[in-house]
């Protein structure tokens, strides 16, 4: 039954919950187990909160917590999201042992809806990063090859749902952080409408970028999950005052396999070419085959901005990000260094962040605080925001001829560890499809398309802003002709 | 100490240029982005949540209270409202401010381009804004041990953060020229008519020893018709009204003393001490500071709807000035003494008691004299002594009919203060009534004069002048109750003196 438990999606342990054929305890139990039992070797999780998750798990078992279709299954948290009592470490020694006084709105949410919280994944520091290597604690591996990179920076979130030691996960995903790391370990990962989903407690890395979303190994999972997570924040002021997008519906309608009329369109900026695997490129041309066959209309758009989204995205990221880590001063919590009662207090600031911050968190905050400087403010910062604009204009020009917008969802399939590690510009490229999306603010899905050299490879599809449904209608269409991706057994690991 | 030439002298040779920027705590009941209240003297770090505290993962949300104030402010003072504008992050480190950076704005103001007149000497001066922008202020910081109290020495630090997030407006002023002489009063008459303004509105409780309303005073001097702008000093903290004439006036001598040497003034931040008046260098900083200024990407624009705007435009209280212009007349009052009324916190006051049928003399005399006092040595504003004008007519007219005396007058005051009783129960209860039946005095007065021979013996000899102490005797022997010029009268009459 153990066994059985953990190769489940969430909408079945919702069920057999629910009905009584298990309980959320037995299930969280398996899954704690399975961690146990291979999380040594993946290095998915910082932090399993085994207390918690089984409190969690009595309390949806007693009958008089919450319900609802994922209550009592099983979540593995990126550890950049707040959770009351619970470290959150954003893969970095500068939050080591901090202890949030609050729960993220996210968390909330979850909690709200019975689902039992496992603990804390990794992910690169401050996700930054597409590897999970940035992580302070050491990188994790991806269930399919333990010596390929997960993709980042959620990569312990991924690699989690692939490991089978949780249905589903949480990541954010600020330049494809969600969308990559689906990509490479054959995950449906969802990045919503920018303002779709409370930040409110989410640590920041970009504001302007930053947006939680839903992993699983399933579409339909993966919509459950984005309800239970998605809406209206009055905590956030850049939370859209909409309802959620009725994505679980159309993850359920894109099951029938019907896309009649569907108006599908390649964008020629990232659809392939120098710096594109010929697997990525094959099964992406393979999935578009499949989008016809069941009644799109695939014709190619391009959109000229999209070549400078990746300088702009360099420049808006960083920036924010300077002054979003300003905050870790070695004042209020966290690490602290050099504190020996001679040391001034900018001694201490200084020798504390030299200690607390990883090279790449390092690299973004000086390239950050000379894009914002005086002088050079309009040049980078000015320009960037520009691209953004023109970057959305081309989105809005395309939509206006197609319902969707499809792209591989990375260049390439995970790649070894260590292999970009010196390399950032190698590195930066792996989200050279997701920025665009990011940018812009819109929906984008990864969704399995095929395997390459026994690797998983994911198609990015894009929708307008609000529209996260139409996401899941298309991958639930292809999911649905294809298969799924990984086998139904777990992973031997 | 150096001797500081006098405004009037370097005006002769120089003509100032003052600046000022002024920072308001809002009176808003929360913070202005999150729910904390804001409560003054609270217990250090009681009034703190993630948000205000600048916690990972916390975000801000904007007080529409503290907008709307805001656009008040701008309205009372003239200005444009801005129809789309930006909050701004002002990068910075430092302990007291928990995200490192300080939400403001920056290239877009909420209100631009006002102007507040002041009257000086009889003279109205223009004082034009430049912008008034909301920003949050800053937590409290307290630096223990060092000689300075400033951070660099101190052995160690304790932190506030109450104060961190509370809604502060700053009012940026151009430069004011053409005041001469006069500057030190036109600064100090700005910051008073401003004080007016923000208090009419009832968006602060602008108390300067509170920290409510604080004060930068910006000075340069130019040689005299040259219209060339001279290098400013920036003095900071100028807490008081009194310390904005002050540091002005210091500061046009010290400037005015180097430039005379053929020295130049060095662009520089400078503190004001209370105690002696006179500004010194802050630390000096090696290099400019990069603030680093970008939009605020945790909020979204502020976009104030024409017909909001329009409404509190609508519902905005009388302007001080205005107010004055209309008791001027009733109170038959010169600007000078509206001016000093309205400088004592009394102006109000006085107008209702006049109201109440107090003639607008005797109003006036008693809330600028008597109450003043005695709000004073209480340390209270006028306002809060437990008297109201109603009660303050009245002791004025049972002076008036000669029901009491000038002293006993003060005396019903004193009970009305001290049991907040009505003036009328006051009179009963301590029987404070005017005796000046000659019968009743005669006892008391021959007494007097039985007790002190020597006393009446030297006016009787024509030391008119020594009848005061036989006076001053009668007076304690009825406890203040008789009308001192008819014990006067008698006792000269009783010794034969001329009266
Ligand atoms: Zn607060």
């Amino acid at each position: 039954m153990s066994t059985e438990l953990t190769t489940m999606t969430g909408a079945e342990l919702g069920a057999a919950i629910a009905a009584g054929q298990t309980s959320a305890v037995e299930v969280t139990q398996a899954h704690l187990d399975r961690i146990a039992e291979v999380d040594g070797r993946v290095h998915a999780y910082l932090h399993v909160d085994t207390e918690g998750a089984l409190a969690a798990a009595r309390a949806v078992d007693s009958g008089d917590g919450p319900r609802g279709p994922l209550a009592g299954v099983p979540l593995a948290l990126k550890d950049v999201i707040v959770t009351r009592g619970v470290p959150t470490t954003v893969g970095s020694r500068i939050l080591e042992g901090w202890l949030p006084p609050y729960d993220a709105t996210v968390t909330a949410k979850l909690k709200a809806a019975g689902i039992v919280i496992l603990g804390k994944t990794n992910m690169d520091e401050f996700a930054m990063g597409s590897s999970t290597e940035n992580s302070a604690y050491g990188p994790t591996r991806n269930p399919w090859d333990l010596d390929r990179v997960p993709g980042g920076s959620s990569g312990g979130s991924s690699a989690a749902v692939a490991a089978y030691t949780a249905p589903l996960s949480i990541g954010t995903d600020t330049g494809g952080s969600i969308r990559q790391p689906a990509a490479v370990t054959g995950l449906v990962g969802h990045k919503p409408t920018y303002g779709g989903v409370s930040r409110y407690g989410l640590v920041a890395f970009s504001s302007s970028l930053d947006q939680a979303g839903p992993f699983a190994r399933t579409v339909l999972d993966t919509a459950l999950l984005h309800e239970v997570m998605g809406g209206h924040d009055p905590r956030d002021s850049t939370s859209i005052d909409a309802p959620v997008p009725p994505v679980v519906a159309a993850a359920r309608q894109g099951a029938t396999g019907d896309l009649t009329g569907l108006r599908v369109g390649v964008v020629k900026e990232i659809a392939g070419g120098p710096g594109y695997e010929p697997g990525v490129e094959a099964a992406t041309r393979d999935a578009l085959a499949r989008l016809e066959k069941l009644g799109a209309t695939v014709h190619e758009v391009s959109c000229p901005s999209f070549t400078y989204a990746l300088p702009a995205y360099y420049l808006i990221a960083p920036s924010e990000c300077s002054s979003n880590l300003a905050r870790f001063d070695a004042v209020r919590y966290g690490l602290r260094t050099g504190d020996d009662g001679v040391a001034s207090l900018e001694e201490v600031m200084s020798l504390t962040r030299q200690a607390g911050f990883g090279a790449e968190v390092k690299r973004r905050i000086i390239l950050g605080t000379y894009a914002l400087s005086s002088g050079y403010y309009d040049a980078y910062y000015g320009s960037a925001q520009k691209v953004r604009t023109l970057i959305g204009r081309d989105f809005a020009a395309a939509f206006a001829h197609a319902d969707v917008l499809v792209s591989p969802s990375t260049p390439t399939v995970a790649f070894r560890i260590g292999e970009r590690a010196d390399d950032p510009l190698a590195m930066y490229a792996a989200d050279l499809c997701t920025l665009p999306a990011s940018l812009a603010g819109i929906p984008a899905i990864s969704v399995p398309s095929g395997l390459s050299e026994g690797l998983p490879v994911g198609l990015q599809v894009m929708a307008p802003a609000l529209a996260d449904d139409r996401c899941y209608r298309v991958a639930a269409a292809l999911e649905a002709d294809h298969g799924h991706p990984l086998t139904q057994e777990a992973p031997s690991l | 100490m150096t001797t500081i030439e006098s405004a009037a002298d370097v005006a002769h040779r120089y003509d100032p240029v003052i600046g000022l920027e002024t920072h308001v705590e809002l009176g808003t009941a929360s913070k202005m982005f999150c729910g904390c209240p804001t409560t003054f003297g609270a217990e250090p770090n009681t009034q703190v949540c993630p948000v205000c505290l600048g916690l990972p993962g916390s975000l801000p949300v904007a007080n529409a209270t503290a907008i709307e104030s805001t656009i008040k402010i701008g309205l009372a003072l003239h200005c444009d409202i801005a129809s789309w504008c930006r909050f701004a992050r002002k990068n910075y480190f430092y302990p007291d401010m928990p995200k490192d950076f300080q939400i403001s704005q920056y290239d877009e103001p909420l209100c631009t381009d006002g102007h507040l007149d002041v009257v000086v000497d009889g003279r109205t001066f223009r004082v034009e804004i430049e912008r008034v922008h909301l920003e949050e202020d800053t937590g409290k910081s307290l630096h223990v041990g060092g000689a300075t109290g400033r951070i660099h020495g101190a052995d160690h630090s304790l932190v506030d953060y109450n104060r961190a997030g509370i809604p502060l407006v700053e009012i940026v002023t151009r430069p004011v020229l053409g005041t001469g002489a006069l500057a030190p009063e036109v600064g100090k008459a700005y910051v008073t008519e401003l004080r007016e303004v923000l208090r009419g509105l009832g968006v602060s409780d602008v108390r300067m020893e509170q920290g409510s309303l604080r004060c930068d005073v910006n000075l340069s001097l130019s040689p005299a018709g040259s219209g060339v702008l001279g290098t400013r000093s920036e003095t900071k903290n100028v807490n008081s009204l009194r310390s904005v004439e002050r540091a002005i006036r210091f500061e046009m001598g010290r400037q005015a003393e180097l430039l005379d040497a053929g020295g130049r003034v060095v662009q520089e931040t400078r503190h004001f001490h209370e105690d002696t008046g006179v500004t010194t260098p802050g630390r000096s900083k090696e290099e400019a500071t990069d603030y680093r200024y970008f939009p605020e990407p945790d909020l979204v624009p502020l976009a104030p709807d024409a017909a909001w705007v329009e409404r509190l435009r609508a519902g905005l209280p009388e302007l001080p000035a205005a107010r004055r212009a209309r008791l001027a007349a009733s109170l038959e009052a010169s600007e000078f003494e509206l001016g000093s009324m309205a400088n004592a916190g009394v102006l109000e006051l006085v107008a209702e008691t006049v109201a109440a049928g107090a003639p607008a003399a005797e109003a006036r005399n008693w809330w600028l004299g008597y109450l003043a006092q005695q709000a004073n040595a209480a340390g209270v504003e006028p306002a809060e002594l437990a008297i109201t004008p109603a009660q303050v007519a009245r002791v004025v007219a049972l002076v008036a009919d000669g029901t009491l005396s000038t002293g006993l007058a003060r005396q019903a005051v004193d009970g009305v203060l001290e049991t907040g009783s009505s003036v009328d129960e006051v009179v009963a209860a301590r029987g404070l009534v005017r005796v000046s039946d000659v019968d009743a005095l005669g006892a008391a007065v021959d007494a007097a004069i039985a007790a002190q021979p020597d006393v009446a013996e030297k006016v009787r000899g024509g030391k008119v002048a020594a009848a005061g102490a036989l006076v001053g005797a009668v007076m304690k022997a009825t406890r203040g109750q008789a009308d001192a010029k008819v014990v006067r009268e008698l006792v000269l009459s009783r010794l034969g003196a001329p009266g």
